[in-house]
């Protein structure tokens, strides 16, 4: 029985080393494993948006104020700086008039527009509130969410300022206007040390993404391949245990996911700036259920398409929804409740849940053992599936 | 001492019967040939035979084991070569050996030993270090042979082995498989080629919708297939029409015609002052007639008596996937109706 066992072992081990070899030969294809993530770092990294990529937002400002709190307004925000050594968010353009601004929002010149009305100096003097108005244009909703965001900070406490001033006169003894007028602050406090970029959030979604979505098409891919060529019934005309045949499969895809892992956290540390705060060792472990998780699933593919076109289209099928469903590019959080639910239904989630955790927040295995037993029961069930199915396909 | 022995061997697909009650056996250093028209169901056979697929009726002893009951016993004492080469294109000719070796739980210094042998008596040696990518489809073959043979099985599977080839290379497997048969390795040929059943095999089954039609040593088949009263009759006429050939087939005495070029016809002429008639009807028929050969009856001339029909009206061009489940089944199922 032992003997049995060690002699299987033995068996996978010579299968997937095959299939290392193959793919350690195969140059285009090591190309591409080292581009793939790059790409997709680049392009998760940068396509949303973040404040302090925001410069030069073509903003016009309409001021029919002729007083002096409208010209410091204008004059601030064509000197505004979001940070040190940062530059001006906004490009501002004096409009002459509000029907002007909306033209030129309508011809796209202009994101934006800040009215200032008439008599607002002289109206905030004689002790009554004044409205400015943002004109946004909402067919560009990221956009227009971002200014209105912008502004409505900016002239926040531009306007906190101009009422610290109001209090100061007319109560001159008072120990702190700022008290009376904005009586409470806010701060935010997170919870990562140092500064997170969005690279941080992305970067442990990425890693388990890339690594399980290749493993699974891999192994399905590789299968029916072998399938095609009829190299597979020079395998199984071998005396070997044909359990040995998917653990082989196995043992080569999670030894490539790992590679490619290894290949996301560093560009990830080396020229994203992404801190892992976790222990490696837990990453690994977590990648490795990761993979597991999905051998079952891409077993049982390769056990339904005869053919490595087949294997691929359904792979595709699957990657698709679950690229957005399991919160790797955007939180799960901000989607609908159905869509939470299905969620919770794709191992990917778990996955990215745990990395996230363990790479970003720094916590140890106790904290994420919940993913961990949700990963291996996943990978236990769909293999109980998978393995007789494959059984019965090849050569019953 | 038999090495195999088939027992009403039945695998349906569905409704199709690709091989239907086959019985048969095959002596130890036999070459046994399997000849039939591509979809005839011996790729089935074979893939049965070689555990690969499992019956749905009746069983077979491979080596003394039975293929349903002890598949691994059987797996050890066999060899198998398919037209689909069994050979993975990134690993050298001697990777590929050697992985097959070690998966067959060879000793490595065994392997090694073995490979050398092969590679070289199959002029294979100075490529030993090159991947299989890189091979022409008759050097794949010659390293699929070794592959197959890397185990030294006892009984070795050929499905097919020369389809596709150069004359060159399957010159070179014919010899190849000559002198495995002078070694006392039993060996199971399937082809469509007549002639290359004729030379190699000592016994041949022809194998036609399933069935195994008729058994016999090739000059056994020739023999009983055209008995002393059919003559084999090539007529070469300069005029031939379509009508002349329809006028000929209905004659009685006329087994069997078939067309061989666009001038000649192939017949078989059975009974008494039958090319006497044959002639007439050629001449009544305004055909003139350039020459008159009796020949020796072939297996194809075998195969068309049994069977009705000529090996080759299957599309023996191959389809890629044919073989196996696909298209092969679909070809077969239309002949079921």
């Amino acid at each position: 029985m032992l003997k049995h066992i060690k002699q299987t072992v033995i068996d996978s081990y010579r299968l997937g080393y095959k299939d290392i070899l193959d793919f350690t030969r195969d140059r285009m294809m090591l190309i591409a494993f080292i581009i793939m993530p790059l790409f997709m770092m680049v392009m998760m990294g940068y396509i949303f948006p973040s404040q302090s990529a925001l410069k030069d937002i073509p903003l016009g400002v309409v001021n029919q104020d002729t007083g002096l709190i409208g010209n410091t307004i204008v004059e601030s925000l064509s000197q505004m700086k979001l940070d040190e050594g940062q530059q001006n968010p906004f490009h501002l353009t004096t409009v002459s008039s509000v029907d002007s601004a909306i033209e030129q929002i309508k011809g796209q010149q202009l994101s934006g527009a800040l009215i200032i009305p008439e008599n607002f100096t002289a109206t905030i003097a004689s002790g009554q509130q004044e409205t400015v108005t943002i004109i946004v244009d909402q067919s560009n909703p990221q956009l227009s969410s971002t200014l209105t965001t912008l502004l409505d900070k900016i002239l926040g406490s531009m306007s906190t300022d101009v009422g610290v001033q109001q209090v100061a006169k007319l109560l001159p003894q008072s120990p702190n206007p700022v008290a009376l007028v904005k009586p409470f602050t806010i701060q935010t406090q997170g919870i990562v040390p140092g500064e997170p970029n969005y690279f941080q959030f992305m970067a442990p979604g990425i890693m388990a993404m890339v690594v399980m979505l290749s493993v699974m098409t891999g192994l399905a891919a590789s299968i029916a391949r072998e399938r095609e060529d009829g190299t597979l019934d020079g395998i199984l005309v071998s005396p070997i245990n044909r359990l040995s045949i998917i653990l082989g499969k196995a043992f080569s895809q999670i030894a490539r996911g790992l590679l490619q892992a290894a290949i996301i956290l560093g560009l990830a540390t080396l020229l994203f700036g992404v801190v892992i705060h976790g222990n490696l060792l837990l990453v690994v472990l977590l990648l490795i259920l990761g993979v597991f998780s999905f051998v079952g699933v891409g077993v049982l593919i390769s056990a339904l398409a005869t053919r490595q076109e087949t294997a691929m289209t359904i792979m595709m099928t699957l990657q698709f929804p679950m690229l957005f469903l399991s919160g790797v590019l955007f939180p799960v959080q901000q989607m609908p409740e159905w869509i939470q639910a299905i969620s919770k239904a794709v191992p990917l989630t778990y996955a990215t849940q745990a990395l996230r955790q363990v790479m970003t927040l720094g916590v140890g295995i106790s904290e994420v053992i919940g993913q961990i037993i949700i990963l291996v029961g996943f990978g236990i069930v769909t293999l109980a599936i998978a393995i007789p199915a494959f059984q019965r396909v090849v050569g019953k | 001492m038999s090495s195999i022995e088939a027992k009403d061997l039945t695998r349906k697909f569905g409704q199709l019967i690709a091989v239907d009650h086959v019985n048969f056996h095959v002596e130890s250093g036999e070459v046994f040939g399997l000849l039939g028209p591509n979809g005839a169901g011996k790729t089935t056979l074979i893939r049965m035979l070689c555990t690969l697929l499992r019956p749905t009726e009746g069983t077979a002893r491979v080596a003394g084991f039975d293929i349903r009951k002890q598949p691994s016993q059987v797996r050890e004492h066999i060899g198998l070569v398919t037209e689909k080469i069994i050979l993975y294109d990134r690993l050298t000719a001697e990777e590929n050996l050697f992985l097959f070796g070690r998966l067959n739980h060879l000793p490595e210094q065994t392997i090694k030993e073995r490979a050398d042998r092969l590679l070289r008596l199959l002029k294979m040696e100075e490529w030993r270090k090159h991947q299989g990518g890189t091979f022409s489809t008759g050097m794949k073959q010659r390293i699929n042979i070794a592959r197959a043979l890397i185990t030294q099985p006892s009984i070795l599977f050929l499905d097919e082995p020369t389809l596709g080839l150069d004359p060159q290379t399957t010159r070179a497997i014919h010899e190849f498989i000559r002198e495995l048969s002078g070694q006392g390795m039993t060996i199971i040929l399937t082809t469509h080629i007549m002639s290359e059943a004729d030379e190699l095999s000592k016994k041949i089954g022809i194998i036609d919708r399933g069935r195994i039609v008729s058994l016999d040593t090739p000059a056994g088949l020739k023999k009983a297939g055209t008995d002393n009263s059919t003559t084999v009759l090539n007529i070469d006429i300069a005029n031939l029409t379509e009508r002349l050939i329809t006028e000929l087939k209905n004659l009685a005495c006329v087994k069997s015609l078939m067309q061989e070029e666009t001038y000649r016809v192939r017949l078989q002429a059975n009974g008494e002052g039958a090319v006497d008639r044959i002639i007439d009807t050629i001449r009544a028929n305004n055909g003139q007639i350039r020459s008159v050969s009796t020949v020796e009856p072939t297996l194809e001339d075998v195969f068309l008596n049994l069977t009705g029909h000529e090996i080759r009206d299957e599309a023996t061009e191959k389809i890629p996937s044919a073989r196996g489940h696909g298209p092969h089944l679909r070809q077969g199922a239309k002949r079921v109706r």
